[in-house]
């Protein structure tokens, strides 16, 4: 039996970046908020100092800030005839744990989407014909537009202090920067970084080939910045260990950099750790939640009473807790009807390594963000007549990192080890790199989150289960994005080159990133969608899932954070200006 | 209105005027009582008087001082165990006196050799604004020290070496600011309990006003406008932010002075922490002789050089140059140079938090070494630091770090 705890005004599942941006906003509206968070408590100069923080082998290879299977995992399969079966180590994603989440061990790829991409379904349609896109692929338009979401994207990057250059300001295309890119209403916060040599070459490549490169946004910041909540960020030192680790020298945003010590200051704001939220409780009525049930470490069961309850978890811990508590119609394959869980989508990524024999990469000196990129090849920046596909990606040269570990490359035909491996791997890291596409991974009717039958985690519940595979779509997609880059990179004259274009099927235990989307899709129409234009429930009017990758639609050929930073604004701004006016339905 | 109510309502006012003309104030001043609250704040009461998350004034946590343990008693009006039932002239004779009710003479932890200076007017202030939080009925056990330094009648003696009570007295030849600063400095902000040298007996070495000690495991550096040793290097609006904010491009507050900013320094009115900073940048000015630093090519400077470029670089960056607000400068500071190692080799080997104050939030970490320098390696990386960009020190040994090492251990 559960003990009752007093009641608050709002509770939070999950203090992530959604976590930690709606408890600033709400805490300063005055509301009393406590953040229930699964994982521990963590801070930057105690639990990544730079003392210890770039330590590949524990954060990087033995996952040291991830969460362990044992304690939560899911159950995978690609296709809905055959049975799943539990992940029991997380490889091909990498669900955070722990205050900061997936904003703790992030790379800082600070992508807006592109203003079509917010009305995908219609902008195809209108330009391509409806009877050009496959019948199960059920991408659908944003229930927000670019230009409504443009404030919010420009209120996250100020709050990460991102370093980048504009390519349009208002309208007006800005040499140096992305082209092909929305409107923004202001100059990134901090200049662009400072690239490496292998990055220098491709955007010279790219401009002999004609296109358009440009550096990386990145919230890896160039230099020392004060964000609009009085927080002071410090320069990136470009160590490279960024993705997989904390930052020990404040300078990747994260909710711990840049919420945080502003969010720690207010009375009515508490958190607890180590507890997980089991589910939502409704009232009689099914039409209101009355606050959480959360277990803490010494297996005790808690109620926290309250008026509001916002869905801030990763991805698929929102749609399992959604399911979990009955709140929306589970969504059905075989019928199509229904929405919790539907729409789950990923990314479609590919490289193209080069050996560049007579340069010194130095490939160590890096960060997560770094690197010059082409957007040539996004969305629907191309014409896709007679291609046969829909979407694509930003490709380039992102130099993420140089860790002596992983970063291995070596020639065609090198043995996978033993003295010729040793001998490839000394000869080649300094000359050796990576190019990569970043492309998107469209939804369809057969790739889907629902409650596994079989599995169940340690309170007993059942476990999420996702069915994915790529769809031909895609595959086309990244074959057709992957010549384009290695056309690039054979501009720039390697003594080697070899393209890998991503194949199907989906293999989870093959790294690609951790960007899931969808499950609790946000939308115009209840009947295709979890939440409502303010990322509102539209079946509990008191439940928001305030922007985290669940709400996406589907994946575009961007990295997710900056429209989940984004997204956590806009409904902050909802629930701040209309909802606690008017506690109901918003739409 | 009856007659007997009307009676009764007049002999009620009679006693509240008599009894406040007993305790020479209006208790129903509201200006007095504003201006003391506001002189409690300046006289960091809190920083000594509550305990972390305990009542407001009700007693704090136990002082460690270099002869015992010294916990600062309950001050809540309660009647029993706090001073709800001290006379005015209890209270500004143990503020200025350091004599307590009933004659008891209280120890200098209680900075009444600093408070001395303070005005009655501004001392019963406190009186007043004290009267009126709530009382809280805690009994504490303030002298903890062992014999002899228990036997309060001792005090009687040191008095008489290590204390000269009166008055702040004008400085004419001063503008109205410089002596506001001095006042707040000698008087209530009682800067030298910290950063003035102290005899044997723990009082102030009065030849040498706030010129550093060591307190707690900490040094409180030289805050004089000694351009090497101390701070006159500093404008006076950086010294300004550094009390109002806990951070200026110089350094960021952590240790005892991050709890005076907490407590004090970041409520003083900005006309005040001004006032302190034209004072202390007039005070103390000079030039004291820099020694040679050590040669970067000494063995242990090259060995400090590759230790620094390895684990302190990434934020301090490599000339020492730090960042505004967020990882104190190396580079000329008066701290890292200072005779007295202890808050260097403290930060090196157990690290520290920042203060993190509504002006400045940010409250930023240093991570300690301890676990991953051995002596020899901290004594290298801070005699490196201490003689490098232009900075010049006597070098550290790994003794010193030893015992550094050993007394953090036993502290919390």
């Amino acid at each position: 039996m559960a003990r009752k705890l007093p009641r608050k005004d709002v509770v939070i599942i999950g203090l992530g970046w959604t976590g930690s941006i709606l408890g600033y906003e709400l805490a300063k509206a005055g509301l009393d908020v406590v953040a229930i968070e699964r994982g521990p408590w963590r801070d930057t100069a105690t639990d990544f100092p730079p003392a210890y923080a770039p330590d590949e082998l524990r954060y990087a290879v033995r996952l040291d800030l991830f969460l362990r299977p044992a304690q939560d995992t899911l159950t995978f399969r690609n296709k809905m005839n055959q049975t799943a079966l539990p992940i029991r180590n997380f490889s091909g994603f990498l669900p955070g744990n722990g205050v900061g989440g997936a904003g703790v061990h992030w790379n800082g790829q600070t992508w807006r989407f592109l203003p079509t991409d917010f009305k995908l379904r219609s902008h195809l349609e209108q330009r391509y014909g409806k009877a050009m896109l496959p019948d199960d692929m059920t991408i659908q338009d944003w229930p927000v537009s670019y230009d409504e979401l443009e404030p919010c994207y420009d209120r996250f990057e100020k709050l990460c202090g991102t370093s980048g250059k504009a390519g349009n300001l208002r309208g007006a295309i800005q040499a140096g920067g992305n082209p092909f890119e929305g409107w923004r209403s202001s100059e990134y916060p901090t200049p662009p970084l400072k690239q490496g040599l292998a990055a220098t070459l491709f955007a010279e490549a790219a401009r002999k080939v004609g296109h358009s490169p440009f550096p990386q946004p990145a919230s890896n910041l160039s230099e020392a910045y004060t964000n609009p909540l009085g927080i002071r960020m410090g320069q990136c030192s470009y160590c490279g260990f960024c993705e997989r680790f904390g930052c020990g020298n404040y300078s990747k945003a994260s909710p711990q950099v840049c919420v945080l010590p502003a969010l720690l200051r207010f009375p009515n704001f508490t958190a607890q750790t180590e507890s997980e939220v089991t589910r939502i409780n409704l009232d009689s009525t099914g039409k209101r939640a009355t606050g959480v049930t959360y277990v803490d470490t010494s297996g005790e069961e808690w109620e926290q009473p309250a008026d509001m309850v916002l869905l801030c978890a990763f991805s698929f811990f929102n749609v399992q807790l959604m399911l979990l508590s009955g709140i929306g119609k589970p969504y059905d394959p075989q019928t199509g009807q229904g929405v919790v869980g539907r729409n789950y989508a990923y990314q479609t990524t590919s490289g193209v390594s080069i050996i560049l024999k007579d340069k010194v990469l130095n490939p160590f000196i890096a960060t997560g963000a770094h690197g010059m990129i082409i957007d040539d090849y996004n969305g629907d920046n191309f014409d896709h007549t007679g291609l046969g596909f829909f979407g694509g990606g930003y490709m380039g040269a992102g130099q993420t990192n140089g860790r002596p570990i992983q970063t291995r490359p070596v020639p065609k035909g090198t043995p996978k080890w033993g003295a010729a491996w040793k001998k490839a791997t000394a000869e080649t890291y300094q000359h050796g790199f990576g190019l990569s596409t970043h492309g998107s991974s469209y939804s369809y009717r057969d790739c889907y989150l629902d409650l596994d039958p079989t599995y169940k985690d340690r309170f007993g519940r059942p476990l999420m289960r996702m069915t994915f595979d790529f769809h031909d779509n895609e595959l086309k997609m990244s074959a057709y994005l992957t010549e384009r880059l290695a056309e690039i990179a054979k501009a720039m004259n390697p003594s080697e080159v070899s393209a890998h274009p991503r194949k199907g099927p989906y293999d989870s235990t093959i790294y690609q990133t951790t960007h899931n989307t969808g499950g609790t899709v946000m939308g115009s129409d209840p009947a295709t969608s979890v939440l409502n234009r303010y990322c509102q429930s539209w079946d509990v009017h008191n439940v928001f899932v305030p922007g985290g990758a669940s709400v996406f639609p589907q994946n575009h050929g961007y990295n997710p954070t900056d429209t989940v930073g984004a997204l956590a604004y806009w409904t902050a701004d909802a629930i701040t200006t209309r909802y606690l006016k008017n506690p109901g339905p918003l739409m | 209105m009856t007659t007997a109510t009307r009676t009764l309502l007049a002999a009620s006012s009679a006693i509240l005027i008599l009894s406040g003309a007993a305790f020479g104030r209006d208790k129903q001043s509201f200006d007095q009582i504003g201006h003391g609250r506001y002189l409690t704040t300046l006289s960091d009461c809190a920083g000594c008087h509550t305990a972390p998350g305990g009542a407001p004034f009700a007693g704090g946590l136990p002082l460690q001082t270099p002869f015992g343990t010294l916990v600062a008693p309950n001050i809540t009006p309660d009647t029993e165990t706090g001073i709800g039932n001290w006379s005015d002239d209890d209270f500004v004779a143990a503020i200025r006196d350091g004599r307590g009710h009933n004659g008891v003479r209280l120890y200098p932890a209680m900075p009444y050799p600093a408070y001395t200076k303070m005005t009655r007017d501004d001392v019963l202030a406190i009186r007043a604004y004290l009267a009126t939080v709530p009382p809280v009925r805690h009994n504490v056990v303030a002298n903890q020290l062992p014999f002899p330094f228990n036997i309060r009648l001792v005090m009687l003696a040191w008095n008489w070496v290590n204390f000269t009570p009166g008055r702040y007295m004008p400085d004419p030849g001063k503008s109205a600011e410089w002596n506001r600063g001095a006042y707040i400095v000698q008087g209530p902000g009682h800067c030298g309990t910290c950063h003035t040298p102290k005899n044997l007996l723990g009082g102030d070495k009065s030849d040498q006003p706030l010129q550093g000690a060591v307190l707690q495991g900490w040094f409180a550096p030289n805050i004089t406008a000694d351009q090497h040793k101390g701070i006159g290097q500093w404008s006076k609006d950086d010294l300004a932010q550094y009390l109002k904010t806990g951070t200026n491009k110089w350094t960021l507050a952590s240790g005892p002075m991050a709890e005076a900013v907490t407590h004090s320094t970041s409520q003083m009115t900005d006309a005040d922490v001004t006032a302190i900073a034209a004072y202390l940048l007039d005070s103390g000015a000079g030039q004291s002789t820099k020694p040679a630093p050590v040669a970067a090519d000494d063995p242990v400077m090259k060995a400090g050089a590759a230790i620094y470029k390895d684990a302190c670089s990434a934020c301090h960056k490599g000339d020492g140059s730090g960042e505004s607000q967020l990882f104190p400068r190396l580079a000329g500071s008066s701290l890292v140079q200072s005779d007295d190692p202890t808050t260097l080799v403290r930060m090196v080997l157990h690290g520290s938090y920042a203060v993190a104050t509504p002006a400045a939030p940010t409250g930023p970490g240093m991570p300690a070494f301890d676990w991953r320098l051995n002596d020899a390696q901290a004594a290298a990386v801070v005699t490196y630091i201490r003689n490098s960009w232009g900075n010049a020190a006597p070098p550290v040994s790994a003794d010193t770090v030893s015992r550094s090492r050993a007394q953090l251990a036993k502290s919390p």
